[in-house]
């Protein structure tokens, strides 16, 4: 069977380059295609300076920089500042706005998808659903680690969804929720910071056997007297789960993009941390359509010792994506 | 975020009169993966060799103008956009001191969606 997987990149991933000026929006796009993954997650909030006010003459702009290059916006990630007051949290009815104003400027970008953050409340979605059908957007909640698929909050989203029997609100995987294993260049930047590497090694073999989190916290923080790096260490553990990829066709019909996030890639293609290799099958599987977006976060962990390179780390990650892929049609299409 | 990327050092200059400086001033962005309403900004905490400057000795300017923090809490029609270099003045008689000393920049962000402010620290060794 051939999967309908599409491949993207979000400008998330590119944060280094474009936060030092060392590649402008142009390169990124351009990049991106170059790489077979045409589709560009944008966020406003980032690369559009003048973000809320955006003139019909920039978004021109982008679509000329989109058509030059091949490629074509995929999903629009959006923010809402509950606490833009200080002191107080922004009303239900300011919320509502904030989003739909959004929902609005990603309609006129011709954006499809919109990344919602996790922290939004499904009560505020639900009031935000006649809009992203008027305007045709379909809202994704962000499922972040530590949350996963299964999670309370996130079945919330999904009951509204059913209830309202809307196709314009539904959830955003981010792969971050599959980390099978702890990330090497986070445990880099911690022994850096003073983590001694047989506590660094404990806390890597506690979360490689899946133990719940509290036990290492409180064994590396009191039992071994943790040090101020090996204690942060140990509670990055609360942020790292590897939730079931079997659960992904049971949730396929909910989401329409995914955040690919990883942290890492080794020089032979390979994700040290993330497990595409049971992820991608199940997508195949499922057969999802929707676009695989590369969401590069490993520059905030090397960024103190190295130059950052976010294009060969995302090259080497759609690599991997086509090998998967094509692993995975080919394994599904012996078994049919 | 960006930690060591957050003071621009070739930017230090004094402010004032050249004989008799009121101040200093550097670039700097802000730590932060996107852009930020400046009402969200709590602190630029700026130290010289450890030593705190006074919160009202800060002024911030994006380019719509140099503005108090205290002003910024409810500046809710300006931003400081992602990786934008804005200008840090700071209040100090007599201008940075002579020869190189620890320029110190804190800041402290108001995240929605974290439970907890966002802290970004960098410190260079500098001199004029």
């Amino acid at each position: 069977m051939t999967s309908k997987i599409k491949r993207g990149v979000s400008l998330y991933s590119f944060q280094e380059e474009l936060f030092l000026g060392t590649m402008n929006l142009d390169d990124v796009v351009g990049f991106a295609a170059s790489i077979g993954a045409p589709g560009i997650e944008i966020l406003p909030e980032q690369n559009m300076p003048t973000f809320p006010n955006i003139s019909d003459q920039q978004i021109g702009e982008w679509q000329d920089r989109l058509a030059r290059h091949g490629a074509h916006f995929t999903c629009y990630d959006m923010f809402l500042d509950t606490k833009l007051r200080k002191g107080e949290v922004m009303s239900d009815a300011e919320q509502v706005a904030s989003i739909v104003r959004d929902i609005k400027l990603c309609n006129r970008l011709g954006i499809k998808n919109m990344r919602v953050l996790i922290f939004v409340r499904p009560d505020i979605l639900e009031q935000c659903v006649p809009y992203a059908e008027q305007y045709d957007v379909h809202l994704g909640v962000e499922v972040h680690a530590p949350w996963y698929l299964d999670h309370a909050w996130i079945l919330r989203t999904i009951e509204v969804a059913d209830r309202l029997k809307t196709s314009h609100l539904g959830i955003l995987p981010d792969m971050g929720i599959f980390m099978k294993h702890y990330p090497p260049a986070f445990r880099g930047r911690f022994e850096r910071q003073g983590a001694r590497p047989e506590v660094a090694q404990f806390i890597v073999d506690s979360h490689e056997q899946k133990i719940m989190c509290e036990y290492t916290i409180y064994e590396v923080a009191v039992k071994m007297g943790g040090n101020k790096a090996e204690v942060a260490m140990a509670e990055t553990l609360r942020h790292a789960p590897f939730a079931n990829p079997r659960r992904i066709a049971d949730f396929a019909p909910y989401f329409r993009h995914i955040q690919a996030k990883f942290y890492e890639m080794t020089p032979d293609c390979t994700d040290p941390s993330i497990a595409y290799d049971e992820v991608i099958p199940q997508l195949v599987k499922a057969g999802w359509e929707g676009t695989l977006s590369s969401e590069y976060e490993g520059n905030r962990w090397i960024q103190d010792v190295e130059d950052v390179d976010s294009r060969e780390q995302v090259r080497r990650q759609h690599v991997m994506f086509e090998k998967l892929i094509a692993q995975a049609e080919a394994d599904i299409g012996a078994v049919a | 975020m960006f930690d060591k990327f957050l003071i621009d050092a070739a930017s230090l200059r004094n402010i004032g009169p050249a004989e008799a400086p009121t101040g200093f001033a550097f670039e700097a962005k802000l730590g932060y993966y996107r852009g930020l309403g400046l009402s969200m900004i709590e602190e630029l905490n700026v130290s010289i060799d450890g030593d705190a400057v006074a919160r009202e000795a800060v002024t911030f300017d994006e380019g719509e103008g140099p503005i108090t923090l205290d002003a910024m809490e409810t500046a809710y029609d300006r931003r400081w956009p992602f990786g934008t270099p804005a200008t840090i003045a700071v209040a100090h008689p007599g201008g940075f001191p002579a020869g190189e000393h620890k320029l110190g920049f804190q800041q402290k962000l108001r995240v929605s969606y974290l439970p907890f402010p966002s802290f970004n620290n960098d410190e260079k060794v500098v001199s004029l």
